[in-house]
Formats: structure tokens, C-alpha cells, sequence
């Protein structure tokens, strides 16, 4: 492959040494998105160009783990888009109702807002306590904060709203405790997540569960990235589980798009064919 | 000299401009458009809908990879960044707010600046905030041409005078100028 621009050769070249020094494989994300945040960071330390960031990203690891940092992505809510947990109430907990024991794998977890968001809907459902949640993430800052389950109290007005919205249950307040300009979620929300190291680029299946939360994370990654974290997925749903995705994200162009059914096609939530 | 794409940034009072300009684009207009304008993250596609009802051209919301074709007026879906890829797709992400915003005018500028190059019209429209003024800089710092409504015939001129403030525009036009200038650019291009 030749290249016009020369930046693009670097950048090319940074995620190639990258992948080699650190293990972590940005090579087939969208390029615009990693082109922006390394393009950011660059001019933030003030680097003339990625070839001389890329030394210092090779001989610095906590520079590196900086630029890491900058390449994950970690914005997220609780309840994020209500419309789809009223829609998981409604299509797919009835479909978890009928397993003596459930499994759940949030992929791409981030600080884990989504992973208690599904714990509190659980917990209303009365089927938290035969239910196990893998939360995984490849960063490792944001799975030991989403392991302490504090969040700042400024996104608590805004996080009631979204839960009020896809139908929750309770008062929002009874879940968490306040502290100052933190809220603390429940010790009882906490007891079945395992939070765990996972890469879904470069790690494989670890499990076979029922339910598999990925919303948006897929669109990161370019096409051939996606139909493998789709053969991922496909391989560790059991027949009949279920696979919720963004809400802008499709399975109509992956390989795999037929071998499952759409039980909310606005909603992004597919079921796979037995 | 043939332009290839057309990005617009427009925020308060953006409804009505987007509405002159996608009725008064003649069928044949063959130049896509790609446009951010800023919306609550919760708003629906209903607008989108009204737009292309009254458009001689596809009025749709932007698709994560989808190949930008001409014919069509794309919009930045509600609360995702838009950004253009080299090989002419879009990308979506969920990445912190640019300015606030979240469509950022300037995340689409900026990328499409670095795919489309000197091949690129951005058109800064109405708005009460400076989001667009780096992108429409760097569209120019790549060699894109650089249109932005006149302030005085904005319904708010913040953010036309904060691009106007920060480089030296082609034009600077009302809204029926900037359709007749479009209009005589896409002829050309023929």
C-alpha cells in the first residue's frame, strides 16, 4: 500500500509499534476517529510529528499508557438511551425469565455505568440473584473505577431522568448513596458483577452466556474488525440468546446478519437463531 | 475546479436556513452535502422527515460506514460525532462533547477537511457559539473553499462572526446567495 499523505504512514507505524511493544491493536479502528485522537495528543505534549511522538511513545511507558488512555473510549451513562431498556424489559426479560441460571457479558463496559444499569433492572425483575454479569474492558483505569462504583453527583439529575424513562421501578435514589459531590451505588448492586480484563480485538471466548450487551463500541472498528467481533459474539451466545448492540449500530452487513432474528430492529436487539 | 463534497455547520435558527436550502437545490444538484446541525440528544428524525419532503434531493440521517453518494443531503445523527473517512464513508462515535456539542461542527470539518482536501466547500450558517470556527480553518489550511451566511442576515451572528474573526472567508452571503452560488458551482462542475 502506498501512501500520499506521510502522516497517515506515520500513524500507521505509531499503531504498528503499539501493537508490537504493548499488545494493544488499534490497526483496524476507524481511521478519521484514531487519526483525531492522536492528532490531539500530539499537539497537547507538543510533538512536531507522530514519527517523534512515536519514540517517546516506545521509550516512555507511562507516556504510552497516557496515549492509551487517549484511544479508549470511556464516555457513557446510566440507562443511556431509555427507549432500549424499556424495550429490554419488555422483549428480553421475559426471554431471561425461563433460565434457571443467566449469564451476561457487557462488552466494552467502560467505568461500568451500564453494567449497574442492568444490575438495577435485574434487581427489579427479581432475577439478580441467579444472574452472573461479566463486565470486561481493555482499560484498566476504567475497571478499577468502575469496580469502586463512584460517580460524580453532577450526572445523577440527568441519569434519574434516563432510568424514569425506560421504566424503572423504584426511586432512583434508593440506589446509591450520597457523599459530598460523589454518589456510591449499592454494595447489593455490586455482588454479581465480575469485572474483568478482556480485549475484544485481540482476546477470544471466555464464556457462553445468554445476553450479550455491545453499544457502541462496534462503530470504532472498521468492517473486517467488526464481522470478527461478531463471529466472537456469535460464538459465545448460547442458541436462543441475545445480542444488543447501539443504537446506530447494525448486523445487516455483518457475515452474520442471518443467523440471527431481530426482535427490536430499532433497538439494535437481535436473537440468535436455534 | 470540482468540488467533491459540501459540509455545512449550523446551530440556533439552523431549522428555517436548512429548509431554504435543501427546498431551493435544483434534482440535479450533484454534489453530496453533509450537514451537523445541533439538537438535543434525544430529538427524533421527525425534522429530517419535513426536509425531505420539501427537497428535490434525499434528505437522510448519516449511517455509521455508509459511502457518501451525491444526490443526497446527509444529517449527524443526535448525539454522535459525524466524521468523514478517506475512503469517503461516515464514521460515528460516542466520544466527550467538542464545544459543547455532540454533532460537533468542527469533528466533521476536520475530517472531512483531511478527506476531502482542496475538493471541499464548508458553509458556516447561523449559530450562538464558535463551534465550526476550526474546522472551517483547517478546511481552508487545506486548500477548501470557505463560505459563511452574512452575519446581519443570521438569525444569530455568534457563530458566523467567530469563523469571519478567525480566517479570511471566499464569501460571505445570505442564504439565497449561497443557494445561487451553489447552484452556478455545480453547473460548472457539468
Amino acid at each position: 500500500m502506498r501512501y500520499k499523505d506521510t502522516s497517515d504512514l506515520e500513524i500507521s507505524l505509531l499503531l504498528e509499534a503499539i501493537y508490537r511493544k504493548y499488545g494493544y491493536d488499534f490497526r483496524e479502528y476507524s481511521q478519521a476517529h484514531i487519526r483525531r485522537r492522536i492528532m490531539n495528543r500530539m499537539s497537547a505534549s507538543g510533538f512536531e510529528d507522530v514519527s517523534q511522538m512515536q519514540s517517546k511513545v516506545l521509550n516512555d511507558e507511562a507516556f504510552a499508557s497516557e496515549l492509551l488512555q487517549n484511544l479508549s473510549i470511556t464516555v457513557t451513562e446510566m440507562f443511556r438511551d431509555p427507549v432500549f431498556y424499556r424495550s429490554l424489559r419488555e422483549n428480553v426479560i421475559p426471554v431471561l425469565k425461563t433460565y434457571p441460571f443467566i449469564k451476561i457479558w457487557h462488552a466494552g463496559c467502560a467505568t461500568g455505568e451500564e453494567a449497574y444499569s442492568m444490575a438495577i433492572l435485574l434487581q427489579e425483575e427479581g432475577l439478580y440473584d441467579r444472574t452472573t454479569i461479566y463486565a470486561t474492558d481493555f482499560n484498566q483505569m476504567a475497571l478499577n473505577r468502575a469496580k469502586d462504583g463512584i460517580f460524580s453527583n453532577k450526572m445523577i439529575k440527568e441519569y434519574t431522568s434516563n432510568y424514569q424513562l425506560s421504566g424503572g421501578k423504584e426511586s432512583f435514589s434508593c440506589y446509591y448513596t450520597s457523599n459530598y459531590d460523589n454518589v456510591i451505588m449499592n454494595q447489593s448492586l455490586k455482588k454479581n458483577i465480575v469485572w474483568a480484563n478482556h480485549n475484544l480485538v485481540t482476546d477470544s471466548v471466555f464464556a457462553e452466556v445468554n445476553l450479550i450487551l455491545c453499544r457502541n463500541v462496534l462503530i470504532y472498528f472498521d468492517k473486517n474488525l467488526q464481522n470478527k467481533v461478531q463471529t466472537l459474539f456469535y460464538n459465545s451466545l448460547i442458541n436462543g440468546g441475545v445480542l444488543c448492540l447501539g443504537s446506530k449500530e447494525s448486523l445487516r452487513f455483518s457475515d452474520l446478519y442471518e443467523q440471527y432474528i431481530e426482535l427490536d430492529t430499532k433497538q439494535r436487539i437481535f436473537k440468535k437463531k436455534y | 475546479m470540482h468540488y467533491e463534497a459540501i459540509v455545512i455547520g449550523v446551530s440556533s435558527g439552523g431549522m428555517n436556513a436548512l429548509k431554504i436550502i435543501s427546498s431551493a437545490l435544483p434534482g440535479d444538484f450533484n454534489i453530496p452535502i453533509i450537514i451537523v446541525q445541533h439538537l438535543s440528544a434525544h430529538s427524533d428524525s421527525h425534522w429530517i422527515n419535513l426536509l425531505n419532503e420539501k427537497s428535490h434531493l434525499d434528505v437522510k440521517e448519516a449511517d455509521e460506514k455508509e459511502k457518501i453518494e451525491k444526490g443526497n443531503i446527509y444529517i449527524a445523527p443526535p448525539n454522535y460525532h459525524l466524521l468523514i473517512e478517506k475512503d469517503k464513508t461516515f464514521s460515528l462515535t460516542i466520544d466527550e462533547r467538542v464545544n459543547f456539542a455532540r454533532p460537533s461542527i468542527d469533528v466533521l470539518f476536520e475530517s472531512a477537511a483531511e478527506a476531502y482536501t482542496n475538493k471541499l466547500i464548508g458553509i458556516v450558517l447561523t449559530g450562538s457559539n464558535s463551534d465550526g470556527t476550526k474546522g472551517i480553518k483547517r478546511i481552508k489550511d487545506c486548500g477548501g473553499l470557505a463560505i459563511i451566511q452574512d452575519p446581519k442576515t443570521a438569525d444569530s451572528e455568534y457563530m458566523p462572526k467567530s469563523a469571519i474573526a478567525a480566517i479570511v472567508p471566499d464569501y460571505i452571503l445570505s442564504l439565497e446567495d449561497i443557494v445561487a452560488l451553489l447552484i452556478q458551482i455545480n453547473q460548472q462542475k457539468r
